[in-house]
């Protein structure tokens, strides 16, 4: 690209047209035609769902979406961001619920409500099969559901398509919690590590690091073993 | 299909040298040779880039130019004086300054220790680079390990220049930490049996990386901000600090608050102030490209500063060795050390491998940069950069078909976004601006050498000396969050509501400028990076 033109294609920005490098992102695209964002602009590495874009392109009739760091621009995109759709949280105390249906049922009822229609599946930036989670959701299957929801970003475009209104994303969230503190086994040897140490039984030897001198303490860097 | 003839050209002899790499580790670097590519090589030995601050707590002290600059600015609300008619729009007994892991976690123990709590923060809670971190969380708990081996590793990666008791409050802390997400509902990577699965990071001498696949800080984050709204802890979003207020004795008081959307300011009034804004990234250091968050932009630092909070190794700034280089749009885009955990090489225009792949950070980058720019072997990019090669295919001759969708989901869906499919085509990678490992000083209780004023994760220095390990951020963010909201929260309960609010520091820090002419008209922090028309 060096030396060469690059190309430029016509977006537009709620439907107002700009002129843009055809090598950008939706976010850069953005910023190059002006734009300083506070709103639909967060980690830009595709990691936290602040930039969830709506877009369509010209001559053509369906709906298309992407995270606005993740999708580069096109010839007649036209774009609006939504970057936060007002999706109910459930609030609860991890301590007092248990992972069974009926618990989660009393937090989400409305995952209940699941038509089957597939719309969270087509709008996933990360193509998660939102609808089968839904379903063990509904089951209070915790495990699958844990497994399966697990890339989601939280960018809230699934809730945004519900017909159900339900708040995919924080039921799921629900979800792998249980899984994680109910479900799956605590690691077997933790325990008794942290015990040790609240029990001051490490101190002596940590002590010992601490008060070494910097020479002590590159010998045993330079020589220390290392696990295969 | 997005890499061009030339580039699949040079991508050839990546796979012809591949089976005879399988298996075969290339030699770690003697304590001689590290040294001396850091020295020749590395960024924060390049003398151009830094220069002495001119005002403040710590005039005279090294920083990067960039940093300088923004520390050496007037604050954003110009002369205005708060006085006692000034009326306070939030009063609490903890105001935590910053949405990430460091002020979420302090926010959680604060409200625990009984504390009335606020979060105010720059853009949505969980805006962070906390979200960002893939790799893992390191810590001690496995029958081989103990934190004090887990010391040696943290000191010896750090230079020998960590604050001591900084080092030893986090590893000893680590698996307590562990523990704690782990009950309230984190998703590690476990075998069936619970035992976590743990792998190795650079620099580390046991495996003790724990994942949440390579969405370790995404997975973190997003549950202590359930937990956050859970206890429904006031959380103030858009509305980053911009001043510390301090009390008529000088000890911080509360904040001014900064409405991006109303463009207002608000003041909170606060018996203990938690700084807990992260990096600085955004300031683009020597013209890097970043990994960090778009909020990165340094502005606890100059607040606690302008506040009278000293700072330590300023001029520490961690280089990842690989981040995205190509194709445009993953430029700067961190490419997790996961990735060469799982045995990924990195390998120059030929298809050599030039370095062990899990040196430490520091070493790893300055050994690519060494390949790019003496030994003239980097990979020419269409861009107009260079780069070198990661062979992530590797991974899959190593551990079998199916790990990359298996360990690097986020990795895999990234670059297959531009066309590029790591599990068969290598990956295309250059340093990347990372990490401020320095910040401003803490003691073990996450206490600055301000009263009433706490620092916790990347705002703070000294837990890393100067070069942190992977892994060791997300602990630090969660360790000293944990320590600040702790102690901030009993603090706050000795004292009585703070009196004679002022901000006669920013006027003094004002003189200051105005005698040395340090700041050339510039105002601070700047709270966004300024991306528009480049």
């Amino acid at each position: 690209m060096t030396g060469e033109q690059i190309a430029m294609v016509d977006i537009y920005i709620m439907g107002k047209r700009y002129n843009v490098p055809e090598t950008l992102t939706i976010i850069d695209a953005m910023e190059y035609a002006g734009y300083r964002l506070t709103r639909g602009c967060g980690c830009r590495a595709g990691f936290c769902g602040a930039c969830a874009t709506v877009y369509r392109l010209a001559g053509d009739y369906e709906l298309k979406v992407g995270l606005a760091c993740q999708t580069k621009v096109e010839e007649g995109m036209y774009l609006a961001q939504i970057p936060f759709f007002p999706g109910r949280k459930a609030y609860y105390d991890l301590d007092e619920i248990e992972p069974l249906a009926a618990h989660f049922a009393q937090l989400y009822p409305e995952v209940f409500r699941c038509l089957g229609c597939g719309s969270c599946n087509k709008v996933c930036p990360q193509d998660i099969d939102v609808m089968q989670y839904i379903a063990y959701l509904q089951r209070g299957d915790f495990a699958r559901a844990a497994d399966l929801s697990f890339d989601c970003l939280m960018c809230g475009l699934c809730v945004s398509r519900c017909p159900a209104n339900i708040v995919h994303y924080n039921a799921a969230l629900l979800g792998r919690r249980l899984y994680s503190r109910y479900i799956a086994n605590p690691d077997p040897f933790l325990a008794e590590r942290v015990k040790a140490i609240e029990e001051g039984k490490l101190d002596t030897e940590i002590n010992e690091m601490v008060e070494a001198s910097k020479e002590k303490l590159q010998e045993l860097y330079n020589n220390r073993e290392i696990e295969k | 299909m997005v890499y061009t003839p030339q580039l699949k050209e040079l991508m050839k002899k990546v796979e012809e040298t591949r089976p005879s790499r399988v298996g075969v580790d290339y030699p770690r670097m003697s304590p001689e040779e590290r040294r001396e590519v850091l020295q020749q090589f590395h960024p924060d030995y390049i003398e151009d880039g830094f220069r002495e601050i001119k005002v403040g707590v710590d005039k005279g002290v090294r920083m990067p130019v960039e940093m300088a600059d923004v520390f050496e600015s007037y604050s954003r609300l110009g002369d205005f004086k708060l006085d006692s008619d000034s009326e306070t729009d939030y009063d609490v007994d903890v105001l935590i300054i910053g949405g990430g892991g460091a002020g979420a976690s302090a926010a959680l123990k604060a409200h625990e220790n009984g504390a009335n709590v606020m979060i105010a923060t720059k853009l949505r809670l969980g805006d962070a680079n906390t979200m960002m971190a893939q790799g893992g969380i390191q810590a001690a708990d496995k029958e081989n390990d103990t934190p004090a081996i887990h010391y040696l590793d943290v000191v010896g990666g750090g230079r020998l220049e960590n604050v001591p008791e900084l080092a030893r409050a986090l590893v000893m802390d680590a698996p307590l930490v562990i523990k704690w997400l782990e009950d309230l509902g984190t998703m590690f990577d476990k075998k069936e049996d619970g035992a976590t699965i743990t792998g190795h990071g650079g620099g580390t001498s046991r495996k003790r990386m724990h994942t949440a696949r390579d969405y370790t800080g995404a997975e973190i984050m997003r549950t202590l901000r359930d937990e956050v709204y859970n206890k429904r802890i006031t959380v103030v979003e858009f509305s980053p600090a911009v001043e510390i207020i301090l009390d008529k004795d000088g000890r911080a008081a509360g904040a001014v608050l900064y409405n991006l959307e109303t463009e207002e300011y608000e003041i909170a009034r606060a018996k203990t102030v938690i700084i807990a804004t992260g990096g600085s990234g955004r300031l683009h250091y020597r013209g890097f490209p970043t990994s960090n968050h778009y909020g990165a932009t340094a502005d606890g630092l100059i607040l606690g500063y302008r506040a009278g909070a000293k700072t330590l190794y300023a001029d520490s700034i961690q280089y990842h060795p690989t981040g995205g280089a190509y194709p445009p749009q993953l430029l700067g885009l961190l490419v997790t050390e996961k990735t060469r955990g799982l045995g990924a090489t990195p390998l120059n225009i030929n298809g050599e491998q030039f370095v062990y792949h899990l040196e430490t950070r520091d070493v790893e980058s300055s050994a690519i940069i060494r390949e790019c720019e003496e030994r003239g072997l980097g990979v020419p990019l269409p861009t107009g950069i260079e780069a070198v090669w990661l062979d992530s295919p590797l991974i899959e001759e190593i551990h079998g078909e199916g790990t990359i969708e298996r360990q690097l989901p986020a990795m895999l869906r990234q670059f297959k976004r531009f066309d590029v499919d790591i599990r068969k085509e290598p990956m295309l990678i250059y340093p990347t601006l990372h990490y401020q490992n320095g910040g401003l000083i803490i003691d073990d209780n996450a206490c600055s050498t301000v009263e009433n004023l706490y620092v916790a994760g990347e705002a703070s220095g000294g837990v890393h000396g100067t070069n942190r390990l992977m892994g060791n951020s997300l602990l630090d963010v969660i360790v000293f969050g944990r320590r600040a909201g702790y102690h901030a929260a009993a603090k706050s309960k000795e004292i009585s509501t703070p009196e004679g609010l002022n901000l006669e520091h920013v006027t003094a820090y004002h003189k200051e400028l105005d005698e040395t002419g340090a700041a050339d008209g510039r105002t601070g922090p700047i709270l966004l990076p300024h991306y528009t028309h480049r």
